[in-house]
């Protein structure tokens, strides 16, 4: 099963230029708000941990630009890419970020819990796999309710192994359910590589063992990400489900903090540093003819100032304080 | 008014609430099986007739279902998942501790889960490892409501409750309680049958129940050591008036009730089966001295389990379980 990585993008007629600036514009933004909150950090004003990503905007863009406003994603303990691609604001999360009360959760979830139940993300579980049981019973609660809604599961390959998400591909299956399983592979389980925890080549192969579609795209063409989900969201609403979705991406930051990923091989990081998605994706345009240079420049700046707004307002916002301490754990309090 | 067993009581009560809303629905191991079993003790038995699309049976997949039934509920359905026996909830203790438990919180308050996890517990002839009495893991896990009934009435009025609730609630039944017939029911039983009204009614969670007044002691119990120790309170008649509250809420406790008691009597013995280290005992204990150190007249006494894995030989196994001997003698102690 040989995926073929190419470093150019069909950008056809199928869309409309809007779409893919559109496309564009969302991957920056992921790109710019990763890296500004990295500055943040490093300069010791933003609390916590982070876990960015880097290169993996395709996967995250395209998958979301596929769904529906009222389908739902779960994500991960690297989620920032997933919910602005969700729809979060930058603001909403960047207040988050900073433990603000006026944050997506209260300042009560941080970097590792995003997420924004109206707009169609469940808090970020940051569990490796933990949210795929959770996925498989949303999507049972669309089948059961007879809605058209599906539910996209965004796991890293390293969750692969875990228990859940065998347990929970498996149920899943046996009852049709409407789930995209998207497998971000980026080669590495925090500091581990993929071919240390995992015989099969391709990931993919493993939907075979639950008698489910499994297809390996190219995670950082945001177009052949988007048509993957698009073709599976599809099957997902007609019963057709699950699907599992296998994005070969990588990582150009390290798993945390301050990690230099020293532990990535050099001739792997040229080849994958080389297919920057949002490169990719500009390049594509450019050679269309139909955006030029100063379009995408305009969008840089654009999206730059909305992540400067978020850091300023993010900054002055209020702290959260005692008396928002033991809220929100009931819906129901028993005294 | 009909006299029911707890299984029964238990059956009627989730038929009614699958009746009364189209989002309560059972998913479990065997729990809807044609021929099947009901569930390991029957409470579920013939429900998948009536309500064929809400009688979920699962693989044996107890990570994923009950991870699925957390997911569900927090869509909205009202998911009353289950577990052949307590202890392969440690199988799912992400899911429940990491997940259901903190999803509201880290949501800043904007979800619910309204999911009902019923659970068996106790020793009864099966060695280590389907034995346990898993209230102990779960009590200090905030997010999580707990309760335990051991009684008809009160299993069908808690379990009502517990469906209605908008928050993840445990209810911990004990095996040797439910009443279950045929070939799912159980040696060495203690009868928890009781009269259940016709009419729809719930028990509060959240609170305990005096089953006997007394003056002289209080003994804290639940489920199966509640039976036992108001055996115990009769047997340290006459001469010692024992007060014996049903704890029956584990999370949060009833410290209203426990308190006026204390009040009374100024002795209390926690009766819990299950090791004495880290039990539910350790922290009623702790809360007590906390709460009310000078209506205490005596230290607190517990009557618990060795700290031993529950064993089989049925001599060893009575020997593990606390028993109304045990509780009367620790009765004598207190008030000599």
């Amino acid at each position: 099963m040989e995926i073929e990585l190419t470093n150019s993008i069909e950008v056809s007629q199928t869309y409309s230029r809007s779409f893919l600036l559109g496309l564009y514009e969302r991957m920056v933004t992921c790109r710019q708000f990763e890296d500004r909150v990295k500055l943040l950090f490093l300069e010791g004003t933003m609390p916590g941990t982070i876990h960015q990503s880097q290169g993996q905007e395709a996967s995250a863009v395209g998958v979301c630009a596929a769904l529906n406003q009222d389908d739902f994603i779960t994500s991960t303990h690297r989620p920032h890419a997933h919910a602005i691609a969700k729809g979060l604001t930058p603001e909403e999360i960047m207040l988050e970020l900073f433990g603000k009360s006026a944050g997506c959760s209260k300042g009560k979830g941080g970097s590792m819990h995003i997420g924004d139940m109206s707009k169609g993300m469940v808090p970020a579980i940051a569990i490796v796999g933990g949210g795929i049981p959770l996925a498989a019973g949303m999507a049972l609660s669309f089948k059961m309710r007879k809605r058209s809604q599906v539910v996209a599961c965004f796991f890293g390959e390293g969750a692969t192994n875990e228990g859940a998400f065998h347990e929970a591909v498996n149920l899943a299956a046996i009852w049709s359910l409407p789930v995209i399983f998207v497998c971000e592979n980026n080669l590495y389980g925090a500091s581990t590589a993929y071919s240390k925890t995992t015989r099969v080549p391709r990931l993919s192969q493993r939907a075979d063992a639950y008698g489910i579609r499994g297809e390996t795209v190219d995670g950082n063409n945001v177009v052949k990400v988007y048509e993957a989900t698009l073709q599976a969201a599809e099957e997902c609403r007609h019963g057709e489900g699950p699907v599992l979705l296998e994005l070969l991406t990588y990582r150009r930051v390290g798993h945390s903090r301050r990690d230099p990923a020293h532990y990535q091989d050099k001739d792997e990081q040229a080849f994958w540093f080389a297919r920057d998605p949002i490169a990719l994706l500009a390049n594509s345009l450019l050679n269309s003819g139909d955006v030029n240079e100063a379009d995408l420049r305009d969008i840089d700046a654009r999206v730059a100032q909305t992540i400067e707004d978020a850091v300023t307002v993010a900054r002055a916002a209020p702290l959260p304080t005692e008396a928002d301490l033991t809220t929100d754990v009931y819906a129901m309090e028993l005294t | 008014m009909k006299h029911q067993s707890i299984a029964e009581a238990l059956r009627e009560g989730i038929a009614e609430e699958m009746e009364r809303d189209p989002d309560v629905f059972c998913i479990g191991e065997d729990i809807g099986v044609p021929g099947g079993f009901g569930g390991a003790f029957t409470v579920t038995l013939d429900l998948e007739k009536r309500f064929p699309d809400r009688i979920l049976d699962t693989p044996i997949s107890e990570l994923g279902f009950i991870g699925a039934a957390v997911g569900a509920a927090m869509m909205g359905m009202r998911p009353i998942a289950d577990v052949q026996y307590s202890d392969f909830l440690y199988l799912a203790m992400d899911q429940i501790a990491n997940n259901a438990a903190k999803l509201r919180y880290m949501s800043g308050g904007t979800i619910k889960v309204p999911l009902v996890l019923r659970a068996p517990v106790g020793a009864t002839g099966r060695g280590s490892q389907h034995a346990q009495n898993m209230e102990r893991f779960f009590i200090g896990v905030p997010g999580l409501k707990i309760v335990a009934p051991s009684n008809a009435y009160d299993a069908k009025g808690l379990l009502k409750a517990a469906v209605r609730d908008d928050d993840p609630v445990l209810i911990f039944e004990h095996k040797l309680l439910y009443g279950s017939k045929g070939a799912r029911a159980e040696t060495g039983t203690t009868n928890a049958s009781s009269d259940v009204p016709d009419e729809d009614y719930v028990v509060p969670l959240g609170t305990a129940s005096v089953r006997r007044e007394g003056s002289d002691v209080t003994v804290l119990a639940w489920l199966l050591m509640l039976h036992e120790s108001l055996a115990a309170a009769s047997l340290a008649e006459p001469g010692i008036s024992a007060e014996v509250i049903d704890v029956r809420s584990l999370a949060p406790f009833d410290w209203q009730t426990i308190g006026d008691s204390i009040e009374k009597t100024g002795r209390v013995i926690i009766v819990e089966e299950g090791p004495k280290t880290g039990g539910v005992g350790a922290e009623l204990a702790a809360g007590i001295m906390e709460r009310f150190p000078d209506k205490l007249i005596a230290p607190v006494t517990r009557v618990a389990s060795a700290d031993i894995p529950v064993p089989f030989s049925p001599v060893l196994e009575n020997l593990y379980r606390p028993d109304r001997q045990r509780i009367t003698a620790a009765i004598r102690e207190i008030t000599a």
